[in-house]
């Protein structure tokens, strides 16, 4: 996996709608001048940025599902699925339409306003998380509990039409390559901010693993092992929450990624123990979204949009667990 | 000493003014090196006083001691220390391998992350040995039986190493050979490693094979304890079900349900295990034994059976035709 993240790191300095030669891109990257300025900013500017934001992205994503896949004790879960997603876009949206300004890859001239994004879109994700907590103490079923989050969903995307027939041409605009999703949405400066929000999620995500190992066997023991489950579901929600919020709010609504990443990882190591699955879910995490970037600006006709890939990649996972199921032994 | 008590607990459900007791006045001692099971028809209130037993919920009433201290004095950590769980419901975490799960039982003595020292991971193997699984450990959760779930279940309470392990209808979902098993290694592990063990269960003949004392509690929400012995010989078995056609039969060890009767007839039988199978084919059939009956059933074999009034019994289930 390790190797794989590496390769596909480097297929991503090379490989570009703008075609560069390999020996240049590795002078730029050992600060050598190419002497071709717009090379040096595509490399420093674009590509090395799009590169971390993806495997970022990619790790919280993944994560955040795995999370609400322990915490619902449902492998159906996911921040798309959910209406997760969906909530931290809404937050997005309304921030964006209320400060006048366009949502995706131009927002955030100033720190503050893209500060403001941001936290539009953990508001959005919290209200979600909120609505699905208080829903999973009245309706005991996973499955109607994952359909409470498509129409929550439903609600949040109907509500940003509202908004976006309201909007300028240009916001419109911005707002549907947005919703495309993007890992090119994050510049070198915003990166910092971006990347220690995340890192610190997940690293907070590390120190949940005993918890969630006993959260696998069901509340009562999990109490019984002396863990607060109230108190540990809390936190793992906002966890979820901060994760899917901030790669949404810069990324845009990436689909299937949460959902299908833990699974690849369960199937690839034979366990659900979080000590082993948790590290190797950012892992591969990291590497399905380098490999969806890669994909993106593979071809010659443009950039592909990422949700165009992620469900070419995840909806045969799924469907490939869903036949197994009684096979696949995590699920019993 | 005990090291569970309880001193006028009562349990049941609601709080403040709402609140409703289910069953009152307890007066418990769990000792330790025994094994108690707690009997009671469905609805009765075992899994509300287990819950209670087990600080999962507060006792509405009185107080329960754990090691001589007040539990509400005991933080959740402590009482993970001191009282392991059992439950009924199937566990989900297939994808745990068996080795995994039972580690889990090592969470009230590991750090924040969890992880195991060598001691852990010994106390882990003894664990799987003791109720002989070592040769699943390295097998997915989800891939065993349900009898075998439950062993690794009671492999996990005991690697948590507490003095007090509590069984909420253990057996439920097992079948005969399983449930007599598990019942066999629970009263093992009480005399062997000094275990209180307190289960709920509604196998009756195991209950009153294994167990030291019996918990009863009665359709009028009564608590009866004492030794099994003491209880069953005090009648108070007959005091548990609502139903009046369900009757304690004390040389059977087991419930049986009051069948209609249309005569009796006197048995002779000199093999026992035939006699025992004569005795519930007749009763099936709506005959009762009774030594001063004037019709006597001669049973040789399963095909001959003849009367003292001359008759050839071909088919059982003709029987009842002696008294039409």
């Amino acid at each position: 996996m390790i190797a794989a993240l590496v390769t596909l790191s480097i297929a991503c300095l090379l490989i570009g709608s703008v075609h560069i030669d390999a020996s240049v891109v590795f002078g730029i990257l050992r600060g050598h001048d190419s002497g071709n300025q717009a090379w040096d900013i595509i490399v420093t500017q674009s590509r090395l940025p799009m590169i971390a934001t993806a495997i970022l992205a990619g790790a919280a994503l993944s994560v955040s599902g795995l999370l609400l896949q322990t915490t619902f004790n449902n492998p159906l879960a996911g921040p798309s699925i959910l209406g997760v997603s969906t909530g931290a876009g809404l937050g997005v949206a309304i921030v964006m339409l209320a400060m006048g300004g366009t949502i995706g890859g131009v927002f955030g001239e100033t720190v503050g306003s893209y500060m403001a994004t941001l936290l539009g879109g953990l508001v959005g994700a919290a209200v979600v998380l909120v609505i699905l907590i208080a829903f999973a103490s009245i309706v005991k079923s996973s499955t109607m509990l994952l359909i409470i989050g498509i129409l929550v969903s439903y609600l949040a995307s109907s509500v940003i039409s509202l908004l976006n027939s309201v909007a300028s041409e240009q916001g419109l605009h911005s707002y549907v390559a947005w919703g495309f999703g993007n890992f090119a949405g994050v510049s070198l400066q915003q990166l910092p901010v971006f990347a220690s929000i995340i890192i610190l999620a997940l690293a907070a995500s590390l120190l949940m693993i005993k918890p969630l190992n006993a959260l696998l066997l069901g509340t009562r023991y999990a109490q019984n092992l002396g863990v607060n489950t109230h108190s540990t579901r809390n936190l793992l929600l906002v966890i979820t929450g901060v994760l899917t919020a901030v790669v949404t709010a810069f990324c845009g609504p990436i689909g299937f990624v949460g959902l299908v990443v833990p699974h690849i990882a369960r199937l690839a190591l034979g366990t659900a123990e979080h000590g082993k699955l948790l590290p190797a879910t950012m892992l591969t995490g990291a590497v399905v979204a380098l490999l969806c970037s890669l994909l993106s600006v593979i071809s010659p006709h443009g950039i592909i949009p990422i949700n165009a890939i992620t469900p070419i990649i995840g909806v045969p996972i799924i469907i490939y667990i869903i036949i197994n199921r009684r096979r696949i032994n995590y699920f019993n | 000493m005990a090291i569970l008590e309880t001193h006028n607990m009562a349990v049941g459900y609601g709080q403040g003014k709402r609140r409703k007791a289910l069953i009152a006045n307890l007066n418990l001692a769990l000792e330790q090196g025994s094994m108690v099971a707690l009997l009671g028809m469905n609805g009765a209130g075992k899994s509300t006083l287990i819950r209670a037993l087990t600080c999962d919920t507060q006792p509405i009433e009185g107080e329960l001691l754990i090691n001589g201290n007040n539990a509400t004095t005991i933080s959740k950590k402590e009482i993970s220390r001191l009282i392991a769980l059992v439950a009924t419901e199937r566990i989900m975490g297939g994808g745990f391998t068996i080795w995994e799960l039972v580690a889990l039982g090592r969470h009230p003595h590991t750090g924040l992350l969890g992880r195991l020292s060598s001691h852990d991971r010994e106390v882990v193997d003894k664990c799987l040995d003791d109720v002989g699984i070592t040769h699943l450990a390295h097998q997915h959760v989800a891939s065993l039986s349900d009898g075998e779930r439950q062993k690794a279940m009671i492999a996990k309470a005991l690697a948590q190493q507490t003095p007090i392990i509590v069984l909420d209808e253990p057996t439920a979902f097992l079948d005969v050979a399983s449930r007599i098993e598990c019942m066999r290694l629970l009263h093992k592990l009480a005399r062997e490693q000094s275990k209180a063990v307190l289960l709920s269960s509604h196998d009756i003949s195991q209950s009153l094979l294994l167990a030291d004392e019996l918990w009863v509690i009665t359709r009028e929400r009564n608590l009866i304890t004492g030794t099994t012995e003491q209880v069953v010989m005090s009648g108070a078995m007959n005091k548990v079900f609502d139903n009046a056609s369900i009757v304690f039969n004390s040389n059977l060890c087991d419930y049986e349900a009051q069948l209609p009767v249309v005569g009796s007839v006197k048995l002779s039988c000199n093999d026992l295990r035939l006699r025992r199978c004569m005795v519930n084919a007749l009763l099936r059939n709506g005959v009762a034994i009774n030594e001063d009956s004037h019709i006597t059933l001669r049973v040789n074999d399963i095909n001959d059976i003849t009367t003292s009034t001359g008759h050839i019994i071909h088919n059982i289930k003709d029987i009842a035709t002696l008294f039409q």
